[in-house]
């Protein structure tokens, strides 16, 4: 019997570390793996939530998010090899060509 | 302790250690090698809370799928290098940021959300087929709409890669 507060900590901590991996990697493909440790982080809560709730709902609700995060990380990839052929650099501090 | 909350404690060291080894390692290709591993913890924890299918969708969309694209893209690139390397003196203010988030995160949830009581022994969940029977029946009667558009959406996102990735023709 594991409380669901547990699941709930954990969750927040898996987030935070993709929210700060979000801030301090400046390569782009770190930057979007980090978004996808926060799509899991949130996923893990809904599920915890749905087992308490004994509903299907949120493991639907889940598998929608994965159908999303895998059509997003399909054209981001993309985006992120179009930027690489113009600019030779996926570093994120070198995307500044609309600064003044 | 009951053998559930030790292995929950031990998957839990891993999901976090992995997901800092990911945020940490200076190598690109280390880095998905990290999150491939937390993201196949985090299916064993969807097996702990009695949801099988979403773990096999979580090992084979996640693990298989979105990592095997990103190693794909990491080696198309030659992007392995330490390009904006990981520096502790520059970590600082953002984790006192992300520390704060944490601690306000969990609070709110454990508060408002009003969670109770303990996640059930998954034994009779995982072992019977009615399980995922009304998984699926819930899936494509209550949620058919959702199921449709979300197969227009991975059509739409497959158009729009193949759009971008596409050599474009001069028009003289």
């Amino acid at each position: 019997m594991v409380p669901i507060n547990y699941y709930i900590i954990l969750s927040a901590i898996l987030f935070t570390i993709g929210a700060l991996g979000v801030l301090i990697r400046r390569n782009a493909l770190i930057i979007f793996m980090s978004i996808e440790l926060m799509l899991n982080a949130a996923n893990l809560a809904i599920v915890a939530f749905s087992s308490i709730l004994q509903s299907f709902s949120g493991q639907i609700f889940v598998f929608f998010v994965i159908a999303v995060a895998a059509a997003e990380v399909a054209v981001g990839l993309a985006l992120i090899v179009e930027i690489f052929k113009s600019k030779r650099s996926i570093d994120v501090d070198q995307m500044s060509s609309l600064k003044g | 302790m009951t053998l559930e909350l030790i292995s929950f404690l031990v998957l839990a060291v891993v999901a976090i250690a992995t997901a800092i080894g990911m945020l940490v390692s200076r190598n690109a290709i280390y880095s998905a090698l990290f999150l491939v591993l937390n993201f196949i913890t985090v299916a064993v924890f969807y097996l702990l809370l009695g949801a099988p299918f979403i773990a096999m969708a979580q090992v084979t969309v996640y693990a298989g799928a979105i990592m095997v694209l990103f190693l794909f893209v990491i080696m198309l690139l030659g992007a392995e290098s330490s390009v904006g390397e990981f520096n502790w003196r520059k970590a600082i203010f953002p984790g006192l940021l992300a520390f704060i988030l944490a601690v306000e995160v969990a609070l709110l949830l454990i508060t408002r959300a009003r969670p109770a009581g303990e996640v059930v022994s998954p034994d009779a969940a995982i072992n019977t087929v009615t399980n995922l029977r009304d998984l699926g029946e819930t899936l494509f009667n209550q949620y058919l709409l959702p199921f449709e558009v979300t197969s227009i959406l991975l059509l739409v996102a497959m158009v729009g890669a193949i759009v971008l990735i596409r050599k474009e023709k001069r028009v003289p």
